[in-house]
């Protein structure tokens, strides 16, 4: 079986994952800080031993520990697994060129051999031009492109980048994200990141870890679309509202009940959530009279700049309007607002 | 805005003692200076017995030296790249010569290699006589010197991380081209560091050798140990020597900033 299927737990980081990438596929593992994410590949470099875990990767077991039959621990070394962190970590005391054939060589190969590799390589990342200069000539972008281009000379049988653009200036970033979509292909790829764009340009699917537990995964664009955690609603910048379906709407806990539309089977008892998006919401001071509305009452807890409008944030929910409104409406923390949201703007789906 | 840098002042009256400290470490070297009889000074450090104990204090400290680095880079390594139970104590103990009067520590190797000391037997049956001899001395430099050593190397590999190490590792690199090619060129300034660090306190031991080795010319009796005999029968040729020692000293000193500050 060719790709890679992994399970491990780390009692001490509350972690307990369990993922599988196709033999070319890019997975992007997408979760907010603390949920597990660096740890799994920090598991599958070998650089952190599981307190229980398996690991296959191309049919080769890399890990088999805390089962009871007999303990496998691949070293790091001898996997064919490299991992591109947050910030490049070139070795100072060697040339980018040097940098980059440091795999080859350390792999047996000869030194002019390796040059050659290492040259290949950093053409392929347009970094030719600084293979004589030392890390600490190059700029942040420049040394993340070299840092590619010395975990690719590896030829590893997986790639594992650990929010490879969020160390970044955000003007150096897209052309990294071109780059990386351009050679990522070919191998399994894991990307570690928090960056909606990241998962978008480069994965193929995407996996959403909270509290080191896997919480959803699906193909990019549908969950993204259509998220079923709050942390996927987030990066995907809609409102998700959880609760039971009703016969005509989502009922939640919390008392709150939208009104939507289904797009699948949906029977009333069943788990459900619903969707919609910020710029949807229409934001009044007294209730609107007599239109077919979802209508919620709301206390105003954050306003924050989102592109030309502003986001006006109520708890959980948020809303999009322009300037102006802010000014006419006298929008500001604290004040008591209702949001207003048509029926047929709200998306209801199983959960 | 004041353009100089300084943030929060010193309370004045703090430049007092620190002057008092800085004029008591300073004097004696300018009443050295003052005593040394020039004329006399290139006889003096010339004569057999001074160029005798000067040879033998370059040879001995640079073996020893090289000692430290052979031992002491693994155990820096060992230090702070592993755990194991019972690490903290065991670094106490093995930094222990730090603090130990070198005199004791003299007498500790001489019951541990002399004739009469733990391994004292065993060496004489394999035909090995350590105590009194050079390689005596180069054993009690090699004791005082050691933590020095360990000491600079480990503060260097603990700054040095292990992130490049592990990236290393993840490019295929084994543990020991790991070492060769990324841990040894990472830490090379701190191991010089601690290398001129641990030449200067072999250069400068006098009571672990004088326990353990003895005084015997050109063979255990090196600068230090003259200098202290002249002391009696020769107090110019005392202060000449001394004053070799303090160059000595202040290039070392020199020697280990530029390689701190590389």
């Amino acid at each position: 079986m060719s790709g890679l299927s992994v399970s491990a737990t780390v009692a001490d980081r509350g972690v307990d994952l369990t993922l599988g990438v196709g033999p070319s596929e890019v997975v992007a593992v997408l979760g907010p800080n603390g949920a597990g994410k660096s740890t799994l590949l920090a598991v599958l470099a070998g650089l952190l031993r599981p307190d229980t875990g398996h690991a296959v990767l191309d049919g080769r077991v890399l890990l088999d520990v805390g089962s009871d039959g007999r303990e496998v621990w691949v070293p790091a070394h001898d996997r064919g697994v490299a991992l591109l962190a947050q910030e490049p970590l070139l070795f100072p005391h060697l040339s980018a060129l040097e940098n980059v054939g440091f795999g080859p060589r350390s792999s047996g190969r000869g030194r002019g051999e390796a040059r050659e590799t290492a040259r290949r390589w950093l053409a392929e990342v347009d970094a030719t031009a600084y293979a004589g200069r030392r890390p600490a000539e190059l700029s942040g972008g420049q040394a993340q492109r070299v840092a590619i281009a010395r975990a690719l000379a590896t030829e590893p049988r997986l790639l594992l980048l650990d929010e490879p653009m969020a160390a970044l200036d955000v003007a150096v970033a897209p052309a990294l994200r071109q780059l990386l979509r351009r050679v990522l292909p070919g191998r399994p790829v894991v990307v570690v990141t928090h960056d909606v764009l990241d998962a978008l340009l480069l994965a193929d699917r995407v996996v959403v870890v909270e509290d080191g537990r896997v919480v959803e995964q699906g193909p990019t664009a549908s969950l993204l679309a259509r998220p079923r955690s709050d942390f996927a609603a987030r990066i995907a910048g809609l409102n998700l509202v959880r609760g039971t379906y009703d016969g005509s709407g989502v009922q939640a806990t919390t008392g709150l009940r939208l009104e939507g539309l289904t797009e699948q089977a949906v029977h009333a008892g069943d788990p459900a959530l619903a969707v919609f998006r910020p710029s949807a919401v229409a934001v009044f001071r007294t209730p609107p009279g007599g239109s077919p509305r979802n209508v919620i009452d709301v206390r105003i807890t954050e306003l924050e700049p989102h592109g030309d409008q502003v986001r006006v944030r109520a708890g959980e929910l948020s809303a999009d309007v322009t300037t102006s409104s802010v000014a006419e409406l006298g929008l500001a923390p604290g004040v008591p607002v209702v949001f207003g949201i048509k029926a047929s703007e709200v998306a209801v789906y199983r959960a | 805005m004041a353009s100089r840098a300084r943030p929060v002042g010193l309370p004045r009256w703090l430049f007092v003692p620190a002057g008092l400290g800085a004029v008591f470490v300073l004097l004696p070297l300018v009443a050295i200076l003052s005593r040394v009889r020039w004329s006399h000074f290139g006889a003096l450090i010339t004569s057999d017995s001074s160029l005798a104990a000067l040879g033998l204090s370059l040879r001995t400290s640079a073996t020893s030296t090289l000692l430290c680095v052979l031992l002491g880079v693994p155990m820096a390594l060992v230090l702070a790249r592993t755990r194991f139970p019972g690490q903290r104590l065991l670094r106490s103990l093995v930094l222990l010569p730090l603090v130990l009067p070198p005199v004791v520590g003299g007498i500790a190797l001489l019951y541990t290699f002399g004739r009469r000391g733990l391994l004292g037997h065993t060496l004489e049956v394999l035909g090995i006589q350590v105590a009194f001899s050079t390689a005596a001395v180069v054993m009690a430099q090699t004791f005082v010197a050691l933590p020095f050593l360990v000491v600079s190397l480990e503060g260097a590999l603990r700054t040095s991380g292990e992130r490049y190490e592990a990236v290393a590792a993840t490019l295929g690199a084994r543990p020991t081209t790991v070492f060769r090619r990324v841990t040894l060129p990472l830490v090379l300034p701190g191991l010089a560091a601690g290398a001129v660090l641990s030449f200067a306190r072999s250069l400068g031991e006098f009571g672990a050798t004088i326990t353990f080795a003895g005084s015997l010319q050109g063979v255990t009796r090196t600068l230090p140990l003259e200098i202290y005999l002249q002391r009696e029968v020769d107090p110019d040729a005392a202060v000449a020597l001394s004053l070799v020692l303090v160059v000595v000293a202040v290039v070392v000193i020199g020697l280990a900033r530029g390689g701190r500050s590389a």
